[in-house]
């Protein structure tokens, strides 16, 4: 066995290191462009006086969170290229994450803003403020503390998401390790790299929501 | 946009699909069954005495939960093969996801356990209850009632997650898709297809579990 393994090299664990910063690229992309999609989810969600609106976001929720992400990914990926749209692959695969992205964050936005006591909201009326400034004013102030840990909670699952892209051949972490187990035989050894440096990315991401999390707790 | 859309390629085959389907819902409610055996095991561990036992408990949930599912199917999957084993892909896909599954399901459960309060505990040994039955009625049961919703929803999660299982050619939804995809080339008609599949599929579980819960809970203990 052990001569199998001479063919690794260090040359392996840069281009896998090199996935991972492609691996946080998309990721990168995907939640500050989820992030727009989720404010609009989000607001739709919770407009008390326009019920079409909640419908809708409520429909485009049950919708990202009731299928695969993999589905996703792939109707997106060959959707788009239905379309005629020639788009670099990276923007491609991002798509399908931001989406993703939306439907998930719109959840933490929705709960955020359901945060705000009632009587805060009535009291900015009164004081004549328009929706916006009572969104900028009243609501973001709270929302924005509340929505925090569990988006750092969902970065972790955005990372493991960016894994599917495998499926479409865009040579991101997971796809690299496979390209590396298969022409190295290292399968083992590669995939432990692969598995450890996701869980370098993850692990300090888990604590970070855990500890804001209980720190939340202790200012309410 | 010159497309035209075969929508009678998917239609027509139906009854792979239904097979598929089949195939994900054995796959996905074994790996349930028996990531709640696992995850009731873990979460004791996770609240036991012994140092080592909570410590062995902890690293599994934190490492299944920090790496992504199809990182930890190829480790399962090359896994067993370096040390001589050699398992068809869906008994590897159902052990993989029994791991994962179990992974979040210990989370939901010692949560649950926590949430009932020590004076429980007991007040059911001082009932003269012996450790195992304080263990099934006054913890386990009650648990249960509280984490059922989440834990329902980590099962849809577990079956919508099956999905990734055809990268290792485990043979369920997905798959039947991916072999029809092959021999026809309508990519975006199976897909979409598959999709709706996948969401029915997701939603009549969602209901049927909120439907279970309220039958099994309600009438097993009352208002509680």
């Amino acid at each position: 066995m052990p001569d199998l393994f001479i063919a690794f090299s260090y040359k392996d664990i840069l281009f896998l290191l090199q996935a991972a910063l492609v691996t946080i690229g998309l990721c990168a992309m995907a939640f500050s462009c989820g992030l727009v999609v989720a404010l609009v989810i989000g607001l739709f969600r919770t407009a008390r006086r326009f019920p079409a609106l909640r419908w809708i976001g409520g429909a485009y929720v049950e919708i990202f969170r009731g299928t695969p992400l993999l589905m996703q990914i792939f109707v997106a990926y060959f959707g788009l290229s239905i379309l005629g749209l020639n788009l670099p692959p990276f923007v491609a695969v991002s798509i399908p994450l931001i989406l993703y992205t939306g439907a998930y964050m719109g959840e933490i936005v929705r709960a955020g803003v359901e945060a705000v006591p009632r009587g805060q909201w009535e009291a900015g009326r009164s004081l004549g403020m328009r929706y916006r400034q009572l969104m900028r004013y009243v609501v973001a102030p709270v929302a924005v503390r509340v929505m925090i840990p569990p988006s750092v909670g969902f970065l972790v699952q955005l990372v493991k998401g960016t894994s599917l892209a495998y499926v479409v051949g865009y040579v991101e972490l997971t796809r690299a390790g496979y390209i590396v187990s298969q022409s190295t035989y290292a399968t083992m050894l590669v995939f432990t790299l692969v598995g450890a440096i996701y869980f370098g990315i993850n692990y300090p991401l888990s604590l970070a929501s855990q500890r804001l999390e209980v720190r939340l707790r202790r200012h309410a | 946009m010159t497309y035209t859309f075969h929508w009678e390629v998917p239609l027509q085959n139906l009854p792979e699909f239904l097979w598929g389907a089949l195939a994900t819902l054995e796959m996905s409610g074994v790996a349930c069954l028996l990531g709640s055996l696992v995850a009731v095991s873990c979460a004791l561990a996770r609240l036991s005495k012994n140092k080592y036992l909570r410590r062995a408990a902890t690293a599994y949930v934190e490492i299944i939960r920090n790496t992504p599912f199809i990182v930890q199917l190829f480790y399962v999957y090359f896994g067993l093969v370096t040390f001589g084993i050699n398992l068809e892909a869906f008994s590897v896909a159902i052990i993989t996801l029994t791991l994962n599954c179990g992974a979040y399901c210990t989370e939901i459960i010692r949560a649950g356990i926590q949430s009932i309060h020590r004076g429980q505990t007991e007040a059911g040994l001082s009932l003269g209850m012996t450790s195992w039955q304080v263990f099934r009625y006054v913890i386990l049961m009650p648990t249960l009632r509280v984490v059922w919703p989440p834990l329902a929803s980590q099962f849809i999660a577990t079956m919508l997650g099956s999905s990734v299982v055809s990268a290792i050619s485990a043979e369920e939804l997905t798959y039947a898709g991916m072999m029809l995809e092959s021999r026809t080339f309508r990519t975006f008609e199976i897909f979409f297809f598959l999709t709706i599949v996948y969401f029915l599929m997701a939603r009549l579980f969602s209901l049927l579990f909120s439907l279970t819960g309220q039958k099994v809970f309600r009438e097993a203990w009352g208002q509680l």
